[in-house]
């Protein structure tokens, strides 16, 4: 701690990963680091990113008379043009919160005459599991175990940021666990071509701390280069096997960030060969796309602004009635805000 | 009697029910009351103030480690007016049966209901029982509603909390959430840590035998961060908590974190908040660690001078964070 | 994206299954990601599988600093 406050200079450092802001917020560390340090939330949470048309066609197929919709817990609250999945349970939609893409494949076994269709939100981490799961419905010759993918690449997500000419960070604090699959060398292209320094680190506090020290004193030395901190789990070349597994099933195409835009190669989509589990190629009725809130998740994304900022925050946007995902998802930048920050007093 | 589940006649007010009521029913509950079969308990009440309170108890599965529905209902209310200083004296016992109950289940909840009733000194005087369709009632639902007594000279109110006050846990927090968790379908964990259910009326007792109580609150749902919050805000009080010495077992803990789940927002079912006078508290723990149910007793932080409703946490890195009210239920998550 | 815990691996089973221990929290996990797991392995569990195998040595120095840290700060204020 005494050697980062040690240090000159006034930075701005971006974390990407939505665990990491969480982690910053639980440990008090943003009010400790400033002013000489400030750190920003970049676009690391997979479900604030899913765009409001993602989030309707999840209700749309989840309000289908014989399908039970499987999906991580996050996803339940997040609002689409009309309402969220929590409000289609209350209509009468079959879904279920699951820990693991694995339960949904038992309730595909265990109720053959419903479609069990899972809903694939995550970046690299999660991507890989849900790859494995859908390799073995294939080999248990499963029917009615389908897949809706909404999953999400990285390192495309930081490189469409870094060609932004409004943005400007002096450093990235990069996933963990996204680079416990992918690996170090994948994000090579930031500070080679862009000449921002990174570096990847665990969730502990003194992971972090430690990341910013190495940010500081790279920043200060003129020496951009992707440090990896978290070397107790993460390669340079990530984990082969998973990457496999996640390859052998999906591809990238491009995908509509919420808030931020379409960036290319920045989505998974199943194979065509596996079409036949990809529940995104139903034809479902979507409701008329929402004119904008007004909602300003998509700066707080790109870090050009912070919670307090968006006229929205703590007032008609909380998390007992969230307008944007940044504040539904508990790991969203203004849920975490909102849940641990100081508040001026 | 005749059959094996619960049937839509069992509720129907005619000989099945009376079958029920004699056959099963009074003799696992017992008591002179409640086998004269008036349509109203008459009760004798000690002095002091009267005590009332009332839960219904819809958790799935109905029988989990460390507990069942049967039980939860007993120490449910029993808590309540442990937690207002009353002895608690009578139950009532409102019981929906779903068709398709195996008699045998509803026997293992009553005779966990007879049991735990005993423990905590208390009768159950007065019930009903009615009959729902198969798909209700997720096997039984269970009301109770409890009377108890305040004796004179006793203050305690979600309201009494003063500056300098200690904050006490009476041991570890998150046990009961994540039991429930385990047994339910899906999920898959496997860890020793079974429901913390428990009557908290003896430990109340013996707190206030050497010394004195301000205030008093269960850490049900919400966990033990509603709890803070509804004291400090009912106070209108700020607080001030150290994170490293609120006792969260390792296994809660890890499974708290593969889910993705706050171990303060889990509820507990046999756990008090109390905020006791600083010149007590020493005197307060030493009882709470004596007792059975307080043995892993902890002072978690202080109630201060501050913006009221604050409550802030102390983190091991000497930053401190604020705690907010949870929205809604908890819900796992990959993120 | 990123919820993943360290896990000792206490029993391998058939089917690319392995049952795994975190502070005495156990859990069935796949292992269909990662090669080689044996039993006293510590690998990172995520969403019901095993992500990657944890390096023990480095995860022993990474605890050693966070302990030295708390042991540093302690209740000072830190301004």
């Amino acid at each position: 701690m005494e050697k980062i406050k040690s240090q000159p200079g006034d930075l701005t450092l971006m974390e990407v990963c939505g665990t990491h802001t969480m982690a910053i917020s639980r440990a008090g560390l943003r009010p400790l680091l400033e002013p000489g340090v400030r750190l920003i939330s970049g676009p690391g949470c997979p479900v604030c990113v899913t765009s409001d048309t993602d989030i309707d066609r999840a209700i749309a197929t989840a309000s289908i008379p014989d399908v039970t919709m499987a999906t991580f817990g996050d996803m339940i609250r997040v609002p689409g043009t009309e309402g969220s999945l929590a409000d289609a349970v209350a209509q009468g939609a079959e879904v279920r919160v699951v820990y693991s893409p694995l339960e949904a494949l038992e309730l595909a076994r265990g109720n053959p005459e419903r479609r069990v269709v899972f809903l694939g939100v995550g970046f690299e981490t999660t991507a890989p599991t849900v790859a494995a799961t859908l390799l073995q419905a294939r080999e248990q010759e499963l029917a009615n175990f389908y897949v809706l993918s909404f999953h999400k690449l990285v390192p495309p997500a930081l490189r469409a940021l870094l060609a932004l000419d409004e943005f400007d960070v002096d450093g990235f604090i990069l996933p963990g666990h996204v680079s416990v699959i992918i690996g170090s060398d994948a994000y090579g292209f930031v500070s080679s071509e862009f000449g921002v320094p990174c570096v990847i680190t665990g969730f502990e506090a003194a992971d972090i701390l430690q990341a910013v020290y190495r940010l500081m004193v790279m920043k200060g030395e003129g020496q951009p280069a992707v440090e990896n901190e978290y070397s107790r789990a993460v390669r340079p070349a990530g984990n082969e096997k998973a990457l496999r597994v996640m390859g052998e099933v999906f591809e990238p195409a491009d995908a509509e960030w919420r808030g931020l835009f379409v960036i290319p190669g920045s989505g998974l989509v199943l194979r065509e060969e596996f079409r036949r589990f990809d529940a995104g190629s139903w034809d479902v009725e979507l409701p008329e796309p929402a004119r904008d809130r007004g909602c300003r998740c998509g700066e707080i994304l790109c870090g050009r602004i912070r919670p307090p900022e968006c006229p929205f925050f703590a007032a008609a946007c909380t998390p007992d009635n969230p307008i944007g995902p940044c504040m539904v998802s508990s790991e969203g930048t203004c849920a975490s805000y909102f849940l641990y920050c100081q508040e001026d007093d | 009697m005749a059959g094996d589940v619960i049937t839509i006649a069992h509720g129907g007010g005619g000989t099945r029910m009376q079958d029920l009521l004699r056959e099963i029913i009074f003799p696992l509950l017992g008591g002179d009351t409640l086998n004269t079969a008036e349509d109203a308990a008459c009760l004798e009440l000690p002095p002091g103030k009267l005590a009332f309170t009332t839960d219904s108890f819809v958790v799935k599965p109905i029988f989990f480690s460390g507990g069942d529905i049967g039980k939860l209902a007993v120490c449910g209310t029993v808590n309540d007016l442990s937690m207002v200083g009353a002895r608690p004296l009578y139950l009532t016992l409102g019981l929906i049966l779903e068709e398709g109950l195996r008699l045998e289940d509803l026997e293992r909840v009553l005779r966990s209901i007879a049991e735990w009733s005993t423990v905590a000194g208390v009768r159950v005087v007065a019930g009903d029982t009615k009959v729902v369709e198969r798909g209700m009632a997720d096997g039984l639902y269970v009301n109770t509603a409890g009377v108890g007594v305040i004796p004179d000279g006793r203050s305690i109110s979600i309201s009494g909390a003063v500056v300098g006050d200690a904050l006490i846990v009476n041991g570890y927090v998150g046990d009961h959430g994540v039991a429930v968790l385990k047994d339910r379908d899906g999920f898959g964990f496997q860890l020793d840590v079974g429901s913390d259910c428990a009557p908290l009326n003896s430990l109340v007792e013996a707190m206030l035998g050497v010394g004195t109580v301000h205030s008093l609150r269960d850490p049900t749902r919400g966990g033990l961060a509603a709890a803070l919050k509804e004291m400090a805000d009912a106070s209108g009080r700020a607080m001030e908590l150290v994170e490293k010495d609120i006792p969260v077992r390792g296994e809660v803990r890890a499974v708290c974190e593969m889910l993705g789940l706050d171990a303060m927002l889990v509820a507990n079912e046999g756990k008090l908040l109390a905020a006791v006078p600083e010149s007590d508290s020493t005197a307060i723990l030493q009882a709470m660690k004596s007792h059975p149910l307080g043995a892993d007793s902890s002072v978690i932080g202080r109630v201060t001078e501050g913006r009221k409703g604050r409550v802030s946490v102390l983190t091991p890195l000497g930053s401190a964070r604020l705690l907010r009210m949870p929205s809604g239920e908890q819900l796992p998550r990959i993120c | 994206m990123c919820l993943a815990v360290p896990a000792e691996v206490v029993e391998i089973h058939d089917g690319e299954m392995a049952t795994v221990d975190a502070d005495g929290a156990r859990a069935k996990v796949s292992v269909q990601l990662v090669d080689d797991v044996s039993v006293g392995d510590f690998v990172l569990v995520h969403a019901g599988f095993a992500i990657e195998k944890v390096d023990q040595e480095e995860a022993e120095r990474t605890m050693e600093l966070i302990r030295e840290l708390e042991a540093l700060s302690g209740h000072d204020e830190i301004s």
